[in-house]
């Protein structure tokens, strides 16, 4: 498997040579030798180990905490792909927007029988709890990170449409980080989109879809479930670089449908909170009871329209498994054209002949639980042994609705540092992507993972895979460019640099 | 600020103080056993372990009274909530929470600190020990410098806090160890064994060269105590912690507007200690007198956790 994928930095396998416009990329890795690449990418995971970027493993013990392994060549879209791919991702968060507005409110994509009711109205990520609420701006997908892998040149799938708490971007930007201090030479062959305007971004996103009620300059926090939790150093690190408070559910209390921090000051309002604990644990009065986590009155507070929540509960909806092979109709439904970033395609177990093909070539597909993630409950069937190929045949049978199948796809490549030197890789691909008030932008940027078994195609840090940073390239020539444009036409000026 | 933050921050500056502390006393244990002319042996451990008021719960645990289980118990126990080992990863554990609230190099530090742990501990011969307790006093320095870098806002005033309420207890203690040893049969007061006792101290506190610069005399405990109780130049002398213990009180007051019984008992202390002889003190009783504050500041602990609402 893999021999014949498209290589991200190197084109087709079968043609010689690297893509021309990342020749340069490939001398610098030729030139560049293997026990550099190497002595470099050791130091940026000692500054990582330093710094606690490290994320806990489920299931180890407390000493369980890893680094990312981080993989030093990086990953490169040119400036036309991504200016396809942003269109792409724009209409489709767009679309899942739309989606839940609907789906929360007139079901108008149910009445049409667009989707299947009992598909959305029996789903355990569909919260009747909130049903007919309406967030401030009518914004409910606020960060949405689109997990996206490639077959070919043109060929860009979704994978999976995180719209619940994407994590991944505090990688990308510890990543740049890196890279930047690294391999400076590379920043000066390239001219690389910036991502530290990330966090701006956020906060901007944040206060833009602040309760229309908040007077002044909206409070906004990070809420995490605590140190112990695998994304901690992202929460952390987000809450830092807006300059907001990282608060805990214990640290917050609701009086009379106002949510307030403590401080040490007593009690200060808080406007918009981002989130990154699951619904479940958002509000013992309104989802899990039997949890002491969670801010009593969080969602009668959201309900009375106090307070913004980010992303919006209920949020689970648009990106279940389940949903996700609807998405191409549900795109269409709302843009009124056809989706510009294609689905893999997906075998739904629950029905009848889908499963039947699911049964008959289970040794070639990805069987996937619809409420699994970070890899686990999945089945690989090319790699997979017999036995585990029959306990997944067994489960099929007994509870198809759980499931979902796709085809493996010869997912791209790019050259990795591994044991051996420099090979290729595959590799998936999740932008970030942020709703507020005034519309959907995307950073130019994102977290590629990287699968460092050779052949393997699972990328899942919690199942070893690193990381790698993401480039951007930008068209205009390199230096810095400035566009004037007026009654007499219009006058670019660059300085520095040009050769192109 | 929230008071979960603040909480954990002034826990924080407590930790890492009393990892310091620590050190200091087993780096000290062990140049009074090894260095001495006459090996003070055993009760120098004995010392070091009344000093943490550890003994008891040293012999729980089984243990022979030697260097090396001495010296392991105190560094790197981890039953035993008041060794290196444990503080630092309370430490770490409360910079974590408050991730935010620090400076990347407060946070290296700290985190530098606790990964000492994670390789350095195998068999603990003497060089083995010191070079350990040498990179975590290296680590602590380096996390109160990058404490002094940092906007001096609240966040340091709260760490500055703990550290000097931690600083007052450990102070009080290490001067009342007097109380506890014994000297050796056949010992006099003034003798070598009294006096490497005496220069132990001092030396826990880095003050050797200090007291020599202070006072133009030879070593005599009252000078030591004197040193120790009421020499403001000194900055791990009582006078000095709690001056500081106000100060960062002060800063606080002014930045947060908070201001309560914590203030007033923190300046009542110190208008008590300026007033404070260190001959009076000595013809009351030493150990009284450092009891008297050891409890007292517990007290005033108190009284910050419920000034800030920590709880």
């Amino acid at each position: 498997m893999g021999t014949a994928a498209f290589d991200e930095i190197m084109g087709a396998s079968d043609a010689d040579g690297a893509r021309p416009e990342l020749r340069e990329l490939c001398r610098w890795l030729a030139d560049t030798p293997d026990g550099e690449l190497r002595r470099r990418q050791q130091s940026a995971e000692t500054t990582f180990r330093q710094l606690g970027i490290t994320f806990a493993v489920y299931g180890e013990s407390e000493a369980g905490e890893r680094i990312i392994p981080f993989d030093i060549v990086p990953r490169v879209f040119l400036a036309d792909e991504w200016a396809r791919l942003s269109e792409g991702l724009v209409q489709r968060v767009e679309a899942i927007n739309a989606f839940l507005v609907d789906i929360y409110g007139d079901q108008k994509i149910l009445h049409d029988g667009v989707l299947p009711a009992d598909l959305i109205l029996g789903n355990a990520q569909f919260r009747p709890e909130i049903a007919g609420i309406r967030p401030p701006h009518d914004v409910w997908a606020h960060i949405c990170g689109i997990d996206l892998v490639r077959t070919g040149p043109d060929d860009f799938f979704v994978l999976e449409d995180n719209a619940r708490t994407p994590s991944g971007v505090s990688y990308m930007l510890e990543n740049r980080e890196a890279m930047v201090r690294l391999c400076p030479e590379l920043f000066s062959k390239f001219r690389v989109a910036a991502v530290d305007s990330y966090p701006d971004r956020l906060l901007e996103t944040m206060r833009s879809v602040a309760p229309r009620g908040c007077g002044g300059k909206p409070t906004c926090v990070v809420l995490t479930p605590g140190h112990y939790n695998s994304a901690y150093y992202e929460h952390s690190f987000l809450a830092d670089s807006m300059g907001i408070e990282l608060v805990e559910a214990a640290d917050l209390v609701v009086d009379d449908d106002i949510v307030y921090m403590r401080t040490i000051e007593g009690r200060v309002r808080v406007d918009v909170i981002y989130r990154r604990v699951d619904d479940d644990y958002l509000d013992p009065l309104v989802f899990r009871p039997d949890s002491m986590l969670g801010v009593p009155g969080l969602i009668a507070a959201y309900a009375a329209g106090n307070v913004a929540i980010i992303n919006a509960p209920g949020n689970g909806i648009a990106d279940d498994k389940a949903i996700y092979s609807y998405m191409p109709e549900i795109v269409k439904y709302y843009s009124g054209g056809a989706a510009r970033l294609p689905n893999v395609e997906t075998y739904r177990c629950r029905e009848p002949q889908a499963l039947k093909y699911v049964l008959d070539h289970l040794d070639e597909l990805v069987v996937k639980l619809v409420d699994g993630s970070g890899g686990y409950g999945m089945l690989v069937g090319p790699t997979a042994s017999s036995a585990e190929i029959e306990r997944f045949r067994a489960a099929l049978v007994a509870e198809p609705e759980r499931y979902i199948a796709q085809p493996t796809l010869a997912l791209s490549t790019v050259p990795t540092l591994v044991e051996q030197g420099v090979a290729p890789r595959h590799v998936d691909f999740r932008p970030f992507v942020l709703t507020g008030a005034k519309g959907v932008q995307v950073v130019p940027g994102g977290l590629t993972r990287v699968a460092l078994r050779e052949g393997s195609l699972v990328v899942n840090s919690s199942q070893g895979g690193g990381t790698k940073d993401s480039f951007v390239l930008m068209d205009e020539p390199r230096g810095m460019t400035q566009t004037m444009s007026g009654a007499g036409g219009t006058m670019t000026q660059t300085l520095g640099g040009g050769q192109r | 600020m929230l008071s979960r933050t603040a909480a954990s921050l002034y826990w924080l500056g407590r930790y890492v103080e009393r990892a310091d502390f620590v050190a200091r006393l087993i780096e000290a244990t062990l140049r009074l056993d090894v260095l001495s002319p006459r090996s003070a042996g055993e009760d120098a451990w004995r010392t070091a372990l009344a000093v943490s008021e550890t003994a008891d719960a040293f012999a729980a645990g089984g243990h022979m009274l030697s260097r090396e289980e001495v010296a392991q118990f105190l560094l790197a126990d981890s039953s035993h909530p008041g060794s290196i080992l444990r503080c630092l990863a309370m430490a770490r554990d409360n910079a974590r929470a408050v991730r935010t609230a620090l400076s990347r190099e407060a946070w290296q530090a700290i985190n530098g600190a606790w990964l000492i742990f994670d390789q350095r501990i195998g068999r603990l011969d003497p060089t083995a020990v010191l070079g350990v307790v040498d990179a975590v006093k290296a680590e602590t320095r380096g996390f109160e410098g990058a404490v002094h870098r940092m906007l001096r806002n609240q966040t340091t005033s709260f760490i500055r806090l703990g550290q000097a309420v931690e600083r007052t207890d450990n102070t009080a203690r290490l001067l009342d160890v007097k109380y506890h040893i014994l000297l050796p049969e056949g010992e006099r007061v003034g003798g070598t064994v009294d006096r490497d006792q005496w220069t132990t101290i001092l030396q826990t506190v880095s003050a050797v060269t200090a007291f020599r610069w202070l006072y133009n005399d030879g070593l005599n405990p009252t000078n030591v105590i004197d040193l120790l109780l009421s020499r403001g130049e000194l900055p791990r002398s009582l006078a000095a912690s709690i001056e500081e213990t106000v100060a960062a009180l002060t800063a606080l007051a002014r930045a947060s507007g908070t201001q309560g019984e914590a203030d007033r008992m923190a300046r009542t202390r110190q208008a008590r200690v300026a007033r404070t002889r260190t001959g009076d003190v000595i013809a009351a009783g030493l150990h009284q007198h450092l009891q008297a504050l050891i409890v007292e500041n517990a007290q005033l602990h108190d009284a910050i956790g419920r000034q800030f609402k920590f709880h």
